[in-house]
């Protein structure tokens, strides 16, 4: 593997330095007597002079616009309190649910323990946070399953353009739904939703690997044949 | 530190008890990511210590009052187990670890952005599983990797080594007996990056010359502690990368 080179794979950890003059500092790196220093562990990434790191592991932070799945832990008369697997739970009002909600009336609509898709409505500089379900395709989550994976291996279920879900998704005859936090809805068959389960937890185990996509497609084919009749 | 012992500590050709030189470490074995439950982990062996560290969070911070709007606060538990030491060790915190965790939580504070995370906590977990002198400074070495582990900002990695006097010449590493019958035990902890002491502590006296001898064999002993620290953690995340490489 050829080192040093834009773009090259590198594992770096907090204190490594990044790069000394030139580039800017992205997520991740930190400047000391003007040279850039990784703050976290993660793979060195390059892009159009930024500098920064690519995080392995860590806690998801919110930020708005993500779509998160959400865990509900608490009531309150005009709010429920939601788990959204990061530091800082978030508050859903009543005015940012799909249905009429009467004062005090916030139980008959989600229950502790629903799990509901939601959106990061904003994230303040205490990371106070407020999520909403006013948003196309926002709703209560009923049946199917959920698999939890660390958030920064998201993009790699997802794929370039949604190209791995896709794929998953239209041979598995499952209906996906990925929360930037890591979570991840799965409702269909049995035995393909305990396909889709395996397929997802392999895609985290082996993010860091090229031609991905098509060992899910033959490991998902291997299972349960290759295409829908 | 009683210093009064028969035992030679340091015989005529400057050897000490264990056949190491006044400037050597004893062997060091750093491993990242031994724990599958905490979200960070390390297990560090120096000499006959062994420490493992465990990071959890940022999360949410528990008991309230302890909440800071303005950043996360390090809450660091030390513990030594019953069977670490020859004999039994009362379980529970006590007042030489209650001091070892609050030294070791503020060292730590110094390097992680703590701004990052306002109103959370980052819990770290030290038990020390063996010892044999200088835990305090194996479990700083194991929680500072640990740490980065689990996915923390932090500026630096911070190793940490402690340095004594023994038989009236200047050691570095001080192990069980050469603490016990030595007159001074001095443990250091540093930021590489820009040499900033973030521990330093002294048991029994030295003169002035001394102690600048001694800070200057630790800071070198603590770079050297560093690039094992670095080292352990990216042997465990290449070798995640060659495992999977090797499947194709």
């Amino acid at each position: 593997m050829e080192r040093k080179q834009v773009g090259a794979r590198e594992v770096v950890v907090p204190g490594d330095l990044l790069d000394d003059g030139g580039m800017r500092p992205g997520n991740g790196a930190y400047v000391l007597d003007g040279r850039i220093y990784a703050s976290r562990l993660g793979v060195r990434n390059v892009s159009s002079g930024t500098v920064g790191v690519i995080p392995l592991r860590g806690r998801y932070m919110p930020a708005p616009g993500d779509m998160v799945l959400g865990m509900i832990v608490d009531i309150g008369p005009s709010n429920w309190l939601v788990d959204i697997n990061s530091p800082y739970p978030a508050p859903l009002h009543v005015n940012e649910v799909p249905w009429k909600v009467e004062f005090g009336d916030t139980s008959r609509f989600l229950k502790i323990g629903d799990m509901i898709m939601a959106k990061i409505l904003m994230v303040d500089e205490s990371m106070k946070v407020q999520v909403t379900m006013n948003d196309s395709g926002l709703r209560k989550l009923e049946g199917g399953r959920i698999v939890e994976i660390s958030h920064s291996k998201v993009s790699r279920v997802i794929g370039k353009s949604g190209s791995m879900i896709q794929m998953v998704k239209n041979m598995t005859d499952c209906r996906i739904f990925v929360g930037q936090n890591g979570r991840i809805w799965v409702d269909g068959e049995a035995n393909e939703a305990g396909v889709t389960v395996e397929a997802i937890k392999m895609i985290e185990r082996e993010a860091q690997t090229s031609n991905l996509t098509e060992r899910v497609r033959e490991f998902i084919g291997s299972k349960i044949g290759p295409a829908e009749e | 530190m009683s210093g009064q012992s028969d035992l030679e500590l340091v015989n005529k050709k400057g050897i000490r008890l264990d056949g190491r030189k006044a400037g050597e470490l004893r062997d060091i074995k750093i491993e990242a990511g031994v724990l599958k439950n905490a979200d960070g982990s390390a297990y560090v062996e120096i000499g006959k210590n062994k420490v493992r560290a465990a990071v959890y969070g940022p999360r949410e911070c528990h008991p309230r009052h302890l909440q800071d709007p303005t950043k996360a606060i390090i809450q660091c538990k030390y513990n030594m187990m019953a069977f670490s030491v020859s004999d039994r060790k009362r379980p529970g915190p006590d007042r030489r670890s209650v001091e070892i965790s609050k030294i070791i939580a503020e060292a730590l504070e110094s390097v992680v952005l703590t701004e990052l995370y306002p109103r959370a906590s980052i819990d770290v977990y030290i038990e020390i599983l063996q010892a044999n002198a200088g835990t305090r400074c194996a479990g700083l070495t194991a929680a500072s990797v640990a740490l980065a582990d689990a996915g923390i900002p932090m500026r630096d990695i911070i190793p940490a080594v402690a340095v004594g006097k023994a038989d009236g010449k200047v050691l570095l590493d001080l192990n069980k007996e050469e603490d016990n019958f030595g007159q001074a035990d001095v443990p250091i902890a540093l930021i590489p990056k820009t040499d900033e002491i973030v521990l330093l502590q002294m048991d029994g006296n030295m003169t002035r010359d001394e102690f600048d001898n001694a800070i200057e064999m630790g800071v070198a002993a603590c770079h050297e502690i560093y690039e094992k620290q670095k080292d352990a953690l990216r042997r465990r995340y290449s070798a995640a990368l060659k495992e999977v490489e090797a499947d194709e």
